[in-house]
């Protein structure tokens, strides 16, 4: 199956499936062509309409989901400026992977490049099979210099023309004098090429939803104080909820674009747990951050647009008088968020094993009815894995006489044990044997440790291989459990 | 906030912990590392509060199981889990200026006079009580508890043998509380008896601070 697009009377293949390919299909190939090469090729008339809309909706929800700058890099990708968004999504390298794990659980394939600038993350995509590719800072310059020249982003004509000319990288063509070349082909070569390089800048202009809420303010004088960028923030914020009120939307997703005078874009997004429309919310969100923006040579615009927003709506609060109510914490919840914080509720899971009763819950959730039921003894800290201990114990379900445990010897005055927990089967099956026996046990001086002993005690040797010890003490007494959790509890 | 032990409310000039102030708590012993009886004795108190908690800290190894059994309810509290100690004294000050709390817990390991400072105007701004957990990396770092800070109260908690039982086994946990520092008040020693479920604490026979005779080593063999 092969794609036709026509430009003027020309019709030629601008894609082909993976059969078509192996049948010596090529992309840029005369239709005629193709079908000479192989009878019966399915030929479909490309569609430029659709296929830009659908390209437009790939941006609208890269916009709302990975940068507040996105815009179709046009034919056939899109270009993100990620810079301060990567370590939302974990670094760059699991951002991008991220990014193609997505588009192949559609069954599409996707090659991703970051690099310094724009025309050197599009040469790089486009260039290699790789799907992920990541140029270092300040290396842009070796990895594009072996790059074709058509991937420069140049009209087909010049890029034929120069190709007459002997030139194949774009190596080769940043090493020649620009004056000649200028002289011949206009400055359009010498553009691309300082864009590549990153000697000029090269804003991307983001795509904005008809629907997005914008608000904006130009300045005549560039700005820079940031007394003076936090006041017109504020102005910004209020314009936004007055338009937010009018058509009865909260923002869930609003990012701050500035617009400074050499030409270059920085932006911060917010992000709220609820639709908000409140000013003082709002407001808080950004002032908080206002200081990371570098005003450089100033500022000559200042936009406010609500990327995600949903329906809100006002309603009645119910006052009892009698029963205090409960303040909304939402807005805090969200200054936390908005600050790089781990934000979370702890809610209990119904599982006996300790590691796995606890799970992390977003913070907004609705409330958990479910408690824990144990009413055994539990430890405040629980260590994040196991620690071998030595013990001295009587077998089989005696607590320990005495445990060594990070270098210290206590010897054990009370203890409470065994409380047996077995293994959730369900869950693997390597856990089908597994028991663990818990022992509170309480030193000398009043500190508590709670410990446990990988196995039953009996036949427990065979079960659990490694950490088992055996000491040269005489016979019934030992064992050195498997210790793990290790607490003190008051 | 009265802790319903009279003994221990008449030393305390209000008549018990002061909303809207920082109360500064630390563990003695093995305790100054794992803050384990001091973040119970913290969490006890901001059990009998009414509203939400907020817990800030850098380190999560709390089992809240144990904190649920001094009575605090899982979903009041919001943890705050930051990378940097200065990030968390940041998210304090910002949840006690933000009032509507009932209280606002932090475990910390430095905690410098102008912080301190900084957290108990914010507290006295809202009246948000603020709770201070510290726990420093090593036993010998914790003199720093010495220095001065801006905070109303200062507890150390101490681990004592625990309430004898008349069968073998661990009794309810006992602690040895040192009021080190009250502003317009006097020091005080006490031994209590750690939170039960409703975060209270009570006045636990006075044995010879930890030398208690009465108990039998039991199970030992």
């Amino acid at each position: 199956m092969a794609v036709i697009a026509k430009s003027g009377s020309k019709r030629w293949v601008s894609a082909a499936d993976a059969a078509a390919r192996a049948a010596g299909v090529r992309v840029g190939m005369p239709a005629a062509k193709a079908q000479a090469l192989f009878q019966g090729l399915m030929l479909i008339d490309a569609d430029l309409d659709a296929y830009n809309l659908a390209l437009e909706r790939l941006s609208h929800w890269a916009l709302t989901q990975y940068s507040p700058i996105v815009a179709m890099d046009l034919p056939d990708g899109i270009v993100m400026d990620t810079e301060g968004a990567d370590h939302l999504r974990g670094g760059e390298q699991s951002m991008l992977t991220g990014i193609v794990n997505l588009f192949l659980a559609k069954g599409l394939t996707a090659r991703v490049a970051v690099a310094d600038t724009w025309g050197a993350a599009h040469a790089c995509a486009r260039s290699t099979d790789r799907q992920v590719i990541i140029v270092p800072p300040g290396q842009v310059v070796r990895a594009v210099e072996r790059l074709s020249i058509s991937m420069l982003r140049l009209p087909e004509k010049i890029v034929g023309d120069l190709r007459t000319l002997g030139f194949k990288t774009v190596g080769e063509l940043s090493a020649t004098p620009r004056a000649p070349l200028a002289l011949r082909f206009g400055p359009e070569i010498g553009r691309r090429l300082d864009q590549m390089f990153g000697r000029v800048p090269e804003p991307i202009e983001p795509i904005r939803t008809p629907d997005q809420i914008e608000v904006s303010r130009s300045f005549s004088e560039p700005i820079g104080a940031a007394e003076t960028i936090n006041k017109y923030v504020g102005r910004l914020v209020i314009q936004l909820c007055e338009e937010l009120e009018r058509r009865g939307l909260g923002v869930r997703r609003t990012d701050l674009i500035v617009h400074k005078v050499d030409n270059t874009n920085q932006s911060i997004r917010a992000g709220t747990a609820k639709p908000a429309r409140d000013v003082a919310w709002l407001t808080k969100l950004f002032k908080d951050r206002t200081e990371k923006i570098e005003p450089g040579f100033g500022i000559e615009k200042l936009v406010l647009v609500a990327v995600m927003s949903e329906v809100l709506e006002e309603s009645q609060r119910t006052s009892s008088l009698v029963e205090e109510e409960e303040e909304d914490i939402t807005p805090l919840i969200d200054i936390f968020g908005n600050r790089g914080q781990r934000v979370y509720r702890l809610a209990p899971v119904a599982s006996d094993v300790p590691e796995r009763s606890v799970r992390q819950i977003a913070a907004t959730a609705e409330d958990v009815e479910f408690s824990w039921t144990a009413r055994w003894r539990r430890p405040v800290r629980l260590l994040a894995r196991p620690e071998l201990a030595d013990v001295i114990a009587l077998m089989p379900d005696h607590p320990p006489v005495s445990v060594t445990w990070r270098g210290k010897r206590r010897k054990v005055k009370n203890a409470d044990g065994p409380e047996r927990i077995f293994g959730e089967w369900w869950e693997r099956s390597s856990e089908w044997v597994a028991v663990r026996d818990y022992f509170v046990i309480e030193d000398e001086t009043g500190e508590r440790l709670w410990v446990f002993r990988s196995g039953d005690g009996v036949d427990a040797v065979l079960l659990v291989p490694a950490p088992w010890t055996w000491s040269t003490l005489p016979s019934l007494l030992l064992s050195a459990p498997y210790t793990d959790r290790a607490f003190k509890d008051g | 906030m009265p802790f319903g032990v009279p003994e221990i409310d008449t030393r305390l000039p209000g008549g018990g912990l002061a909303y809207g102030a920082i109360h500064e708590f630390a563990g003695g012993g093995g305790g100054t590392i794992d803050g384990a009886a001091a973040a119970l004795f913290a969490a006890g108190i901001a059990a009998r509060t009414k509203g939400k908690i907020v817990w800030c800290l850098t380190r999560p190894d709390l089992f809240f199981p144990a904190i649920a059994q001094a009575g605090l309810n899982p979903n009041r509290v919001i943890f705050v889990e930051s990378d940097r100690e200065e990030e968390v004294l940041a998210s304090m000050e910002e949840a006690l200026a933000y009032g509507g709390l009932g209280a606002v817990i932090a475990e910390l390991v430095r905690l410098p006079m102008t912080a301190s400072r900084r957290l108990q105007l914010a507290a006295e701004k809202k009246g948000t009580m603020g709770l201070v957990v510290r726990r420093w990396r090593r036993q010998t770092e914790a003199n720093d508890f010495g220095q001065p800070t801006a905070s109303t109260t200062r507890w150390r908690i101490s681990v004592l043998g625990s309430e004898a039982l008349p069968v073998p086994g661990v009794g309810r946990p006992r602690w040895f509380l040192e009021l080190m520092r009250v502003k317009a008040g006097e020091c005080a020693e006490y031994c209590v008896g750690a939170c039960d479920d409703k975060g209270r604490i009570h006045l636990a026979a006075e044995s010879g601070h930890g030398l208690d005779t009465s108990r039998r080593s039991i199970n030992s063999g």
